[in-house]
């Protein structure tokens, strides 16, 4: 069994510093992230309404798709979240697998359940927009599949880590899988070039003007800091559960338990 | 304003059970994830509480 190590290291900030490694133990981001948790969730409520009211209220019907195409407030926000989301994951986990550090295994599996949530959502949105304006609930092309293929590697993910009783080989294990599959991100975003594909090319990019009416891409980034503000409250609350469960054993637990709340 | 009434709003031209089926389960899901985040929680500071009790660890 690992004791604390981190009681015998002066981690304090010295010279007036913020000292960061002083929150890669478990136990002194432990209280930051209750801290924070409420901020980002209480965000992440003013953006999604205020995106849902834009999207619903400002952003004007479309002339080829009606009003079906409102699906892409949620639909977009929720597949860059999905892609996002398993990049951020799978630094934690590299992070853990290079440094041997806890609370980065951690954060990655408590990042891991949201992403397949975010991953799900998009297939689901997709599906139901798919449907009246291709006709089709689903096809085997490549954005599709490689985005399915997303939410298998979160399962997977999860799994892998349920499936092994200690945690930290849980991590280490996790890590691998989630490295690994970050070959796919690309895939998914380059799909809609690299092939063929029935899935519309990107809307937004990096490198060009949006290809909408501003008030449409308005209400979609809107939505999309919202999605990532909901991720960011949940990761830090599940990483709390996470922290409690495993360090069940510590001293500082059992001083945090002696607390009353 | 995009919408003339209530009923308009409701109908979204003709689309309402797949923009409505997305924003359903979207917010389903969500408020899902929520209720189990919370359900962890308690569980988890219940069972260490107990521990406490008990007096062990």
């Amino acid at each position: 069994m690992r004791v604390c190590p981190e009681k015998t290291v002066n981690w304090s900030a010295e010279g007036g510093r913020i000292n960061w490694f002083k929150y890669s133990s478990p136990q002194t981001f432990f209280p930051l992230a209750g801290m924070l948790a409420p901020w980002f969730g209480a965000l992440a409520a003013v953006f999604c309404v205020a995106g849902l009211y834009i999207g619903f209220f400002i952003a004007p019907t479309d002339h080829q798709q009606g009003e079906a195409y409102r699906i892409i407030f949620i639909h977009v926000p929720a597949a860059w979240m999905s892609m996002f989301l398993y990049l951020v994951m799978a630094f934690w986990a590299g992070v853990g697998l290079m440094f041997n550090t806890r609370l980065s295994g951690m954060m990655a599996s408590a990042l891991a359940p949201t992403g397949a949530l975010f991953t799900f959502i998009a297939l689901w949105t997709g599906s139901l927009w798919g449907k009246p304006t291709w006709g089709t609930w689903w096809v085997w092309d490549a954005r599709l599949t490689s985005e399915l293929i997303l939410l298998f590697l979160y399962l997977g993910f999860m799994a892998l880590q349920a499936a092994i009783d200690e945690p930290r080989r849980a991590d280490k294990a996790g890590a691998v899988l989630a490295l690994t599959g970050v070959v796919n991100i690309p895939i998914i975003y380059f799909s809609v070039r690299w092939w063929n594909t029935l899935h519309q090319g990107a809307s937004v990019s990096l490198t060009s003007a949006p290809t909408m009416a501003a008030t449409m891409f308005a209400g979609m980034a809107v939505m999309a800091f919202g999605f990532w503000f909901y991720s960011i409250a949940t990761a830090l609350v599940r990483v709390r559960c996470i922290i409690l469960e495993r360090e069940r054993a510590t001293d500082w637990v059992a001083d945090y338990m002696r607390v009353p709340k | 304003m995009n919408w003339g009434s209530w009923s308009e709003f409701f109908a979204m031209g003709g689309y309402a059970l797949y923009v409505w089926g997305s924003y359903a389960v979207t917010l389903g899901l969500m408020v899902m994830e929520i209720v189990l985040l919370a359900l962890r929680g308690r569980s988890i500071h219940g069972e260490l509480g107990r521990a406490r009790e008990r007096g062990g660890p």
